[in-house]
């Protein structure tokens, strides 16, 4: 039986572990309608063209896992980040952890999403708010939504601001052979309201996980939200990660990605500027070796006039490494005064790494300002030798260029804790003891 | 300390230096002046070591060692440094991490510890304090939006901090207000002893008027083609390069 089958023949166990009274009941099994009818996306679409997720579905995933597991913190301290407090959603197998957890009802909803779609209190917001912006058509989101049931639900009212920053851990134990999640996200942050997260994917032994991730994000008017994703999985793990955001008028989304780990990573991020003076903000840092698999596909949709984007995103390949970065914007007719900026520079570090990078611009609208540019390249030789001749052997000059070369993104991280951890990874995935503490 | 012997260097099949010798002692200061594209700077990057020039001819040696097969690095851990014309921007690297970096590499080179970080902080403040360095240049990225006079300052930072036994300035003048030039010559004359050695590549003579040459060689066509003293200098201000040229030629 392949995955396919499996989740549809999963899909009607999971069915009768639900209320199906619940109106989100109607929601699943039109995405499961929808999955059966175009199943996994193939190399022979073009979205697909560089990723395959072939090897993944004849892989016996558990769709469920068969107990409850649990995990000590001191156990799985280092994944978060522990030096300054969060609030925090755990998530082992799938499953919520709440002795690992620290959630919230005071002012704002820092909580879980299963809670969401069954308590009445929250039915207005999800008739509103549950799978408005996620793709009703895109196979991989239309299963997420199928199976949804788990996850981050994070509500900001207006005028409002969680007193720390929140962090989303799914933990795999590797209790079973190979496992399937599909986490489902929901983040609402209201007018004038602001949130920062920081999510993260974490494999704790080499048994294969497949992750299959939707988030939908809300911004109101003036409304800004950090998302940080931590891709820096184990050598088994795969992920597909979908995002979804919908901007309202001069709100700011930030979005920076991290892939340093994992066996195949997918990031589809999709930006709708519903409205005016919208800022959106994409900043990645792949750094890459061995047979691990990166394809980032960014989607911008400037629909009304005086909004801007920005895309900056710097790839590390090594080995036999492979990335991708497919960047559209489309800009419609009405979106006069557009600002859309993208960029994309890459290392290939050895002869057998590949990059695919390819910026694909609609635009409708004439007076706006679209750039992009996108570079494959090697070191500066001059650089090299500027280091070198101050003593830095080689080996560790080329490791400090490339540090330098991936470091300008972390300059708009606004947590330092993070941007901390975050030059530490980039200095041990590129082997070198740098001489001082990043 | 250094001599170079009949010092011939390619770049892309094309001879760049023709020919040189020089000879450098402890304690004295020599400038190296000549037109633009006459091979000063090639000079400067051959001796450091630079791969992308090819020795053809002829040899360099420090305290007697034929440097023919040391790379860079080796080169400045046996004392050699240059002041880049152009230093390059590292986002993301702070001055005092940089220099950290490269002195702990130059120690462990020599098989020794890395330098405790108490002695390293007092180091670098006390040569800031020299080169009237402000102690936030030193938490910037290196070179990453400085001025012109900014980057050359903090060039001759890391001079004062890897404390060469050969020192070669390479256009440090260039792109200097009149009091940046005298604070970088006075931390380069503060540096020198009777232990060390300068090379000054310029074009003009006005940093001559602050770092005293004893020696000013002019290269013209990857030779040097003329030899004296500081008032060589002088005589090439007032007069320009085309006499030195016109005196080759015949």
């Amino acid at each position: 039986m392949d995955l396919k089958d499996k989740l549809i023949s999963s899909f009607m166990a999971f069915e009768n572990n639900v209320d199906i009274e619940n109106p989100v009941h109607n929601v699943r099994v039109e995405a499961m309608k929808n999955f059966e009818m175009k199943g996994f996306p193939s190399k022979k679409e073009e979205g697909w063209k560089y990723t395959s997720l072939n090897a993944l579905q004849k892989t016996d995933f558990s769709i469920f896992p068969k107990q409850v597991n649990t995990l000590e913190y001191k156990d799985v301290k280092e994944y978060f980040i522990h030096e300054i407090d969060t609030y925090k959603l755990v998530f082992i197998d799938g499953v919520y952890s709440s002795n690992l957890s620290e959630t919230t009802h005071d002012g704002v909803d820092i909580c879980l999403m299963s809670s969401a779609l069954n308590k009445p209190m929250y039915k207005q917001i999800i008739d509103v708010y549950f799978n408005k912006i996620a793709s009703q058509d895109e196979s991989l989101t239309t299963l997420n939504t199928a199976f949804s049931r788990e996850g981050a639900y994070i509500y900001i009212p207006k005028n409002k601001m969680p007193k720390k920053p929140i962090e989303i851990l799914h933990f795999a134990t590797g209790n079973e052979a190979s496992i399937m999640l599909q986490p489902r996200n929901l983040v609402i942050v209201e007018e004038n309201a602001e949130v920062q997260i920081m999510e993260r994917h974490q494999s704790l032994t080499a048994n294969e996980v497949l992750t299959n991730s939707v988030t939908e994000i809300f911004a109101a008017k003036n409304a800004i939200v950090d998302y940080y994703k931590i891709q820096n999985d184990a050598a088994e793990a795969s992920l597909i990660d979908n995002t979804y955001i919908n901007q309202k008028d001069k709100s700011v989304v930030n979005v920076h990605t991290f892939s340093f780990g994992g066996k195949l990573t997918r990031n589809n991020l999709n930006f709708f500027q519903n409205g005016e003076y919208i800022d959106s903000t994409m900043k990645g840092v792949t750094i890459l070796g061995e047979k691990q698999h990166v394809d980032h596909h960014t989607l911008v949709h400037h629909i009304e006039p005086n909004c801007e984007s920005h895309q900056d995103y710097k790839g590390i390949y090594d080995e036999n490494a492979t990335g991708v970065f497919n960047g559209k914007i489309i800009v419609e007719k009405l979106a006069q005064k557009t600002n859309a900026f993208q960029q994309n520079n890459n290392i290939l570090i050895s002869d057998k790494a590949t990059i695919n990078t390819k910026p694909q611009l609609e635009i409708f609208a004439d007076d706006v300002k679209c750039s992009h540019g996108c570079t494959i390249g090697q070191l500066d030789e001059e650089a090299l030798f500027y280091l070198q001749s101050r003593g830095i052997p080689k080996k560790e000059a080329n490791a400090l260029l490339m540090y330098a070369f991936a470091n300008n993104v972390l300059a708009s991280v606004r947590i330092p804790e993070l941007k901390a951890r975050i030059n530490k990874l980039i200095a041990n995935k590129l082997g070198v003891n740098l001489g001082f503490n990043l | 300390m250094l001599k170079i012997n009949n010092l011939h260097a390619s770049v892309d099949g094309k001879e760049i230096l023709k020919g040189i010798n020089l000879e450098v002692k402890a304690g004295e200061v020599h400038a190296i002046m000549g037109p633009n594209g006459s091979g000063k700077s090639t000079l400067a990057s051959v001796i450091a070591g630079k791969e992308e020039f090819e020795v053809t001819q002829g040899e360099v040696i420090l305290e007697g060692e034929n440097l023919e097969d040391s790379a860079p690095e080796e080169r400045a851990h046996k004392g050699i440094f240059l002041s880049f014309q152009y230093p390059i921007e590292i986002p993301g690297v702070s001055v005092t991490n940089f220099m950290k970096t490269a002195i702990n590499e130059s120690r462990k080179a020599r098989g020794l510890e890395d330098m405790p970080a108490n002695v390293m902080l007092k180091l670098i403040r006390e040569k800031a304090e020299m080169l009237e360095i402000d102690r936030k240049f030193l938490s910037r990225s290196l070179n990453e939006g400085f001025s012109g006079g900014e980057k050359k300052r903090n060039e001759i930072f890391q001079m004062a901090m890897l404390e060469p036994k050969l020192a070669i300035l390479d256009e440090t003048d260039s792109g200097l207000d009149i009091d940046a030039l005298r604070i970088v010559a006075s931390g380069v004359n503060k540096l020198k002893s009777k232990d060390n050695a300068v090379i000054v590549i310029t074009h003009y003579q006005r940093l001559l008027d602050y770092i005293i040459p004893d020696f000013v060689h002019v290269i013209h066509d990857g030779k040097i083609v003329k030899s004296g003293g500081k008032e060589l200098a002088l005589e090439l201000e007032e007069k320009g390069y085309d006499w030195i040229k016109n005196e080759a030629v015949i």
